[in-house]
């Protein structure tokens, strides 16, 4: 469909301006006219993750800015609390998944733009699957899913194929603020690095759940953390499970009457247990004493964060502007007040920081003398090293425990341990980042 | 598109593939390894290959609670540092900050854990309690009101429930080891 369909007359004019000429501004390397016209409209293929309220914006900002070839990741199917503003679905969706509903909606209004849904988890899909992309947009509401994504493309990083290095962009909301950031792998500070920064889920102090709940979110919390476990034993939560959620909201219900609180709505009890919830919304009603819904607090600003996400999009794969370095924040709270800084990669970050080292041993090397050398070794300075792979323990040095059960490799050959080509996790309390090793033999 | 490569060539010549070992996993192997605790204080790992389940025995050498062993499990998952593990009592046990579930009222576990914190924080944090039970934040409502009206009492209560006796028709786990 995409490159049999004609574009008609002036459907680009605006986008063509920055397109057909370079602006003070613009890269060297900005090829103005039809080349990079081509690049955007038939060559670009782009991944965005998530469609729900960020993921509906991105989708159709991308289309109408010309991007033709998008992929659309999500796990989730439509729930009627999304309609308000997840504006590609409708009250008959209700029930469907909605990376599939966002790409046929996004087909049918915006002629020649192919999407292709994924119904499922980004967890399902492979390197070769992320290599074919040229970028990958974030529009997702959980730590766990950015987290993986963003080691997924930093491993990916390959010295020797330069088109193996995926521009990241990761756009947020939470309650008023949002933010939007541009990750190169392995070059600009990652998802992991800023952690740090990252407002905890909200978690309150499990004294007050017990004791004395004042909030709808304290009688919700207390069921799914106290109560659950106290009737339920070591069945698992499953947060996605309706008649979960139900036993939750009864017994939250219930406790709620007790002690005289109102407020505690089915979708409330989703968002808590979810996480959801951002830690803004408890404050608004201590505050205003207001009652509001999940939904009201969660649609607050998804087409600024998305707009800027699309917005990189555009100027990463066409160049023709200087794109942003790195993190942009965006604070409605009170105003609107914006912010960009450059965040700073971290050398001791688990996943883009750190120190890497091919070493080539013989095959008759045992760790014990890995370990020597490793502590010989005069440009890292290492003392007691604990040692592991992708999935055993090679060697640890504490606690006496696991030190114990981890001293019979220490006069194995490496070689029976780590496959050639394998990765070794160092750890030691002299390295304020972590080692890894490829461990090459001869 | 841009040409992101250029910039790599300048900054990092060198190979930098890194392993598929996980953030979370790398952090507890650094956490555990590290390890600084008091003789009071001892893990076990009913699997020594599994880093991400074990308890934690402390035996608190001064205080109240005082010739008793409690036994703690931590759960750890793959979302370690931004979520902090989950941690138990193993026993029914007579303390203000637990509950007779075996909840804990331990701030650094919830609303206040920080990635920063480490395993070592929380057990440090945990041994405090039996130093330091704070009735201002109760779990066990009973066990905090009478620390707080009467502490006679209270610490009569603890005695009893250390040596697997009842407390107000509430049947306590033995923790006694000497
Ligand atoms: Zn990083």
């Amino acid at each position: 469909m995409g490159s049999q369909f004609t574009d008609w007359q002036g459907r680009y004019y605006h986008i063509d301006q920055v397109l057909d000429k370079p602006g003070p501004r613009t890269d060297p390397a900005f090829l103005a006219g039809d080349g990079v016209k081509d690049f955007l409209r038939n060559q670009a293929k782009i991944l965005v993750i998530g469609a729900g309220g960020l993921g509906c914006e991105i989708l159709a900002n991308l289309a109408l800015t010309g991007f033709k070839d998008i992929h659309v990741i999500d796990m989730d199917t439509i729930d009627i609390s999304n309609l308000n503003r997840q504006f590609l679905f409708r009250t008959k969706d209700v029930g469907k998944p909605k990376a599939t509903v966002a790409a046929e909606f996004i087909m049918k209004r915006v002629p020649g733009v192919k999407v292709t849904p994924y119904f499922g988890k980004i967890q399902d899909k492979d390197d070769d699957y992320y290599l074919q992309f040229n970028l990958v947009i974030c529009g997702l509401d959980s730590v766990e899913a950015r987290r993986w994504m963003n080691a997924t493309l930093v491993n990916l990083v390959d010295p020797e194929n330069p088109e193996s290095l995926k521009p990241l962009i990761d756009g947020g909301t939470e309650g008023f603020k949002g933010q939007a950031r541009v990750i190169l792998p392995t070059i600009t500070s990652c998802y992991e690095c800023s952690l740090d920064m990252l407002n905890k889920p909200t978690a309150f102090p499990i004294c007050t759940i017990a004791n004395t709940p004042r909030l709808p979110e304290h009688c919700i919390e207390w069921a799914s953390v106290l109560e659950w476990p106290r009737v339920k034993g070591d069945k698992k939560l499953d947060t996605d499970d309706p008649e979960h959620i139900g036993w939750l909201y009864t017994a939250a219900s219930a406790r709620a009457k007790e002690f005289n609180i109102e407020g505690v709505t089915w979708s409330l009890t989703q968002g808590v247990v979810k996480n959801i919830i951002p830690a803004i919304a408890s404050t608004n009603a201590i505050i205003s004493g207001k009652s509001r819904t999940l939904e009201t607090t969660e649609s607050v600003d998804n087409t600024h964060p998305a707009a800027a996400c699309c917005n990189e999009a555009f100027k990463i794969a066409t160049s023709s502007a200087a794109y942003l370095n790195n993190y942009f924040m965006l604070i409605g709270t009170d105003g609107v007040y914006s912010y960009t800084f450059e965040h700073e990669k971290r050398d001791d970050c688990p996943v883009c920081g750190g120190e890497s080292l091919e070493l080539s041993i013989s095959s008759e090397f045992t760790v014990e003398q890995l370990i020597e050398l490793l502590v010989e070794k005069q440009d890292i300075q290492i003392k007691k090293p604990s040692l592991s792979t992708p999935t055993t323990q090679i060697y640890l040095q504490a606690p006496p425990q696991l030190e114990e059960a981890t001293r019979p490799n220490l006069t194995k050959k490496v070689s029976e341990l780590v496959p050639p080509e394998g990765e070794v996790t160092v750890t030691a309390s002299t390295l304020p980042f972590n080692l890894s090793l490829r461990v090459t033999y001869t | 598109m841009i040409k992101i490569w250029s910039m790599k060539k300048n900054e990092d010549a060198a190979a930098k593939k890194k392993p598929k070992t996980s953030a979370a996993q790398i952090r507890v192997q650094k956490d555990l390894t590290e390890l600084d605790l008091p003789s009071t204080m001892k893990t076990n790992f009913p699997d020594p290959a599994d880093l991400l389940n074990f308890t934690l025995t402390i035996t608190p050498d001064e205080g109240m609670y005082k010739g008793g062993a409690f036994v703690f499990s931590f759960a750890i998952n793959t979302n370690y540092p931004h979520d902090p593990p989950k941690v138990k009592c193993t026993q029914t046990i007579y303390h203000p900050n637990v509950d007779l579930e075996g909840n804990v009222c331990l701030n650094i576990l919830r609303e206040d854990w920080k990635p920063v914190l480490s395993l070592n924080s929380v057990m440090v944090g945990l041994q405090y309690l039996f130093l330091e039970p704070n009735a201002d934040d109760p779990l066990n409502k009973d066990a905090a009101q009478e620390m707080s009206r009467n502490r006679d009492a209270f610490l009569q209560n603890v005695k009893y429930s250390m040596q697997g006796r009842s407390v107000k028709g509430v049947q306590f786990d033995k923790v006694l080891v000497r």
